[in-house]
């Protein structure tokens, strides 16, 4: 009987190395992701494009204007008339107007003193980009009028992150959602292949017992993704500079258990639709759309409105994520996370129980 | 010449080293049932595919229609009507809405339409089935309805892959009273069969065996040089010598 | 002519009588438009700050309270020891902690006060960003207050902001056309990809291969009624988006409907190229998978693209979503005209000429 499953084993590996076009997708969606987050992607803002109003350019206004140029953040696009600002900003050519006052250097000498407080300089922000909008309001008002720092009163240090790399943050949201891809939904479509083509029922006529050959064609998925979370594993170190300190074998042991999860979401998924398209199309409203969006993945789950916090309880990436944030980054140990091992652990018992016995349950 | 429908000189398809079809090269009569025989892997299913205009010959010349399979493929497809050895209709649409669609392909309009559908589901004692899903038929009905559909268009050929795959032998006969009556229309018949009996039906028969084409004729000539008493005979001796197997 | 009439009519019935699909194609649009807004919010709010407080004083009283009345802070606790802030922040119960030195509020009526030290969990940087500085800001402030000095905020009431086109700065307003172009590359990205090599995978294709009707007529009747259906898509989102979350365009709808249709053909025309090159279901929705994640990450729907290195926002070039967030942003919020964008509209109609006519070329009737 052995020699029989290693068979299939071998049948079912021989299937998908054929496929080679989706074995190249497969290895290379991880890698490509790293790179985009490591490299391409930020949230953060660094560049706006800026232009500026005057009545008449005083040196307290080149000045101004100056200190703005030599910003890193802001890239100076020149002086424009008043009429200019809506249709500039509407066209998308720069992100931010300066207006100055009329009189700007009496009237800011006058504010120091603090005869004088009116507005002396106004600040029109293109807010149809929120995320541009706030920050650049508030590096446009420091850089402009040269607060002063307090930054000498406050001693800060920014935990487990000091170079603020988002791409760290990203790392193991990649991992919940591409171990899903590859275990649950390729075996799922895969499975559900065979019914289609009709080929499942010769298999399943012969002696091997119907489980076991579920297991067979789960093998090789299994494998593949252990080279796809090395794969990870290593770009996260080497490429992105992730620390790891909390020790890889917890981070791995922690993934296998999460790999048998997503396997056991594709079975489950290949009992219940009929189709490919059905498969692929439950695979990806079921289980793709909740883990971008409600596993903390891309938007913090303390966001949230409660009832969608609530409900992300039920997502397994939230817990897998979750824990290898904190031993990945926070470099905590796997005993630190026993909380959300227990749940990932009694989610994986509770859908392979549920599947194997809808599995069986359909070939009566 | 005109006589000539199918014409087919030295044509062969290489997929990489293997060479399925190996400088084949025969005439189809007009009016003819031309029967296609060989075994599985023999090349029959790649030789059809390369005069109904869906696969490019690697070498020699072919005219079906009195177009040229290399270059005029698509002329050719005006004139043919084609049944896959998979059942290859739409599942998902009626026997009526199938008619209609490839009717509508092959430019026949609505009027028209109309008139082949109601003559083709009485002739295969249909009619009642008309709105029903091509899905829930059984294979034998779905066969049927492949070939009717396939004749839409009185077409001059009709190419069939192994028509009558997997049902049972009344309805094996049916399909082949089809096959006489369109024949005797004046349709020229391609078909390829495993059955040995149904080989007996046609008028002319050729042989393939491992890409080649091994022996042509009408089938009781065939037995006589082969001494053979059946078809069936003439095919084993053959295919003894075959070298692919399945 | 009579071709194209049946082969869409096929298109439409088959859509029809599947079981999944209609209900994917008027439920999803709805159901992504109406949840999706209220999750895609990157607002930092919620910070949780614990406040480890060795002065004991009136100051660190008030920098307390003024940290638990701030809109973004939420004082989660106040602890005796620093490292059992640490542990908590470690858990994740605290993101921020604000350590306030013994004899604080001694020393800096006298002279400069040993310093207050503030620890932020980085390991969401954006939030570990903001958080430290809000709270670098509260503080400052209420020191300010306290030493009863000329507040430097005053330096704020200098500067008039105008946040023009979203003056509430409505994170939701500026995702809305984000998820509309998510929905789009979805529906119509994968459907027709999907139903061709549906089409293979049961050999119906061969059927159709062997008949005189073109290529270009098969293409074209497999992109229209995507077309038609991704044009019912844009017409549910704008309603929701409208009744729902009072989102009403600024600028003309026809803008919003002229770059849908360019740009519901431009990714249906991807999708059918992608598809002519595929064997099987599994291979075309990886492939596919692969190009939507590059798309939907790179285009600017959820990240800027001016934030990105300049080989990154070169790259986004030759991203078509990359031109149509342009124009329903800008069409949404700011009410820009056809002729202002008018080089996003050219780029949608070269993308949807190029990724058509390549659909079409690579569909092999011979092989």
């Amino acid at each position: 009987m052995r020699g029989n499953f290693l068979s299939f084993v071998k049948k079912e590996s021989l299937h998908i190395l054929r496929d080679k076009r989706t074995m190249l997708v497969v290895m290379l969606i991880p890698v490509v992701l790293m790179i985009l987050f490591g490299f391409a992607i930020s949230t953060e803002v660094n560049n706006i494009n800026v232009a500026v109003v005057v009545s008449e350019r005083t040196d307290g206004i080149s000045d101004a204007v100056e200190r703005l140029a030599q910003n890193d953040y802001f890239t100076f696009k020149g002086y424009i008339s008043e009429d200019d600002i809506d249709p500039w900003l509407r066209s998308g050519k720069v992100g931010a107007v300066v207006v100055f006052a009329s009189d700007f250097d009496r009237r800011k000498e006058q504010a120091a003193q603090g005869i004088d407080t009116k507005p002396i300089i106004q600040l029109i922000v293109d807010a149809s980009n929120v995320n541009t909008a706030g920050s650049a309001t508030a590096y446009l008002q420091s850089v402009l009028l040269g607060s002063a720092s307090q930054q000498a009163m406050f001693e800060t240090r920014m935990l487990f992150n000091p170079q603020m790399k988002s791409a760290y943050n990203f790392v193991p949201g990649i991992m919940g959602l591409i171990f899903i891809l590859v275990c649950a939904m390729m075996t799922s479509v895969s499975i559900v292949r065979e019914k289609e083509v009709g080929t499942m029922e010769v298999l399943l006529v012969s002696p091997v017992r119907p489980v076991k050959i579920i297991f067979a064609k789960m093998i090789p998925y299994f494998a593949i993704s252990c080279i796809v979370l090395v794969t990870i594993l290593l770009l996260a170190r080497y490429l992105l500079g992730v620390p790891m300190t909390g020790g890889v074998w917890g981070i791995f042991s922690l993934s296998l258990l999460y790999l048998m999860l997503s396997l056991a979401l594709g079975l489950l998924v290949s009992t219940i639709a009929t189709t490919q398209m059905a498969a692929l199309l439950i695979s990806a409203m079921v289980m793709m759309m909740p883990i971008l969006m409600l596993s903390g993945m891309l938007f913090p789950i303390e966001n949230l409105p409660k009832f969608f916090r609530v409900v992300s309880n039920i997502v397994p990436a939230r817990w897998y994520i979750d824990a290898v944030r904190k031993m990945m980054i926070q470099g905590l140990p796997i005993v630190a996370v026993w909380r959300n091992c227990v749940i990932l652990l009694a989610m994986t018992v509770a859908i392979l129980g549920v599947s194997l016995k809808k599995f069986n349950d359909k070939l009566e | 010449m005109s006589d000539i429908v199918i014409s087919v000189r030295d044509l062969t398809k290489r997929f990489g080293d293997f060479t399925a079809v190996d400088r084949i090269s025969f005439d189809v009569h007009r009016g003819e049932i031309f029967g296609f025989l060989g075994a599985n892997g023999a090349g029959k299913t790649t030789a059809m595919r390369m005069l109904c205009g869906l696969s490019y010959p690697t070498s020699g010349s072919g005219s079906v229609a009195g177009y040229d399979v290399r270059t005029e493929g698509e002329k050719i497809k005006r004139h043919i009507g084609y049944m896959s050895q998979r059942f290859s209709l739409y599942n998902d649409l009626t026997v009526g809405e199938n008619m209609r669609l490839f009717a509508g392909i092959y430019g026949l309009g609505a009027k028209q339409t109309e008139e082949r559908t109601v003559e083709l589901l009485d002739r295969l004692n249909f009619s009642s089935e008309r709105n029903t899903l091509v899905g829930s038929l059984p294979l034998g009905w779905k066969q049927k309805l492949s070939f009717a559909i396939a004749t839409i268009h009185r077409p001059e050929v009709v190419f069939l892959d192994e028509p009558t795959g997997g049902v049972d032998p009344v309805t094996r006969r049916q399909f082949w009273e089809l096959i006489y009556e369109a024949a005797e229309a004046g349709t020229t018949i391609f078909v390829t069969t495993h059955y040995m009996d149904e080989a007996e039906y046609c008028s002319r028969v050729s042989i393939m065996v491992d890409g080649e084409v091994r022996a042509l004729d009408t089938p009781a000539r065939l037995k006589q040089q082969f001494s053979a008493e059946s078809m069936d005979e003439v095919f084993s001796t053959l295919a003894r010598g075959a070298q692919r197997g399945e | 002519m009579r071709a194209f009439i049946v082969l869409v009519q096929k298109e439409f019935l088959q859509i029809r009588r599947n079981s999944f699909l209609p209900r994917l194609i008027i439920a999803f649009p709805i159901l992504v438009m109406l949840l999706m807004p209220l999750i895609m919010t990157m607002d930092v709010r919620n910070v949780n700050v614990a406040v480890v407080d060795l002065d004991r004083s009136t100051t660190s009283r008030r920098i307390a309270s003024h940290i638990e009345a701030s809109e973004y802070l939420t004082l989660a606790q106040t602890i005796s020891e620093y490292p059992l802030a640490i542990g908590a922040l470690e858990q994740g119960d605290v993101d921020v902690i604000v350590q306030i030195p013994s004899n604080f509020e001694r020393d800096m009526l006298v002279s400069s006060p040993e310093r207050i030290s503030i620890t932020a969990n980085a390991v969401n940087a954006t939030k570990g960003g903001m958080g430290m500085q809000y709270i670098v800001q509260t503080i400052a402030r209420t020191l300010v207050e306290l030493r009863g000095e000329k507040s430097p905020a005053k330096l704020s009431e200098l500067v008039t902001i105008e946040n023009r086109y979203n003056p509430t700065l409505n994170y939701r307003h500026y995702m809305i056309p984000a998820l509309m172009i998510i929905l789009f590359i979805l529906i119509c990205g994968f459907l027709p990809a999907l139903s061709i090599v549906g089409e293979k995978e049961s050999g119906s294709i061969e059927q159709i291969n062997v008949t005189p009707v073109s290529r270009f007529t098969f293409t074209l009747s497999k992109l229209v009624p995507y077309w038609i259906i991704g044009l019912f898509v844009v017409t549910v989102a704008m309603l929701v988006a409208r009744l729902v979350y009072g989102l009403v365009p600024v600028g003309s709808v026809g803008a919003i409907y002229l770059g849908a249709m360019l740009f519901i053909l431009t990714i249906s025309g991807f999708s059918l190229t992608i598809a002519n090159f595929s064997e099987t279901m599994q291979q075309t929705m990886f492939v596919m998978f692969f190009f939507i994640m590059i798309f939907m990450l790179m285009s600017g729907l959820l990240t800027p693209v001016d934030s990105m290195p300049l080989w990154a926002q070169r790259f986004t070039t030759i991203l078509p979503p990359r031109y149509y967030i342009e124009i329903l942003r800008s069409v949404y919020l700011k009410g820009t005209t056809i002729a202002e964008l008018w080089l996003n509209f050219v780029a949608l109609g070269i993308f949807a000429l190029v990724f058509n006519t390549l659909a079409a070329l690579t569909y092999k009737k011979q092989a």
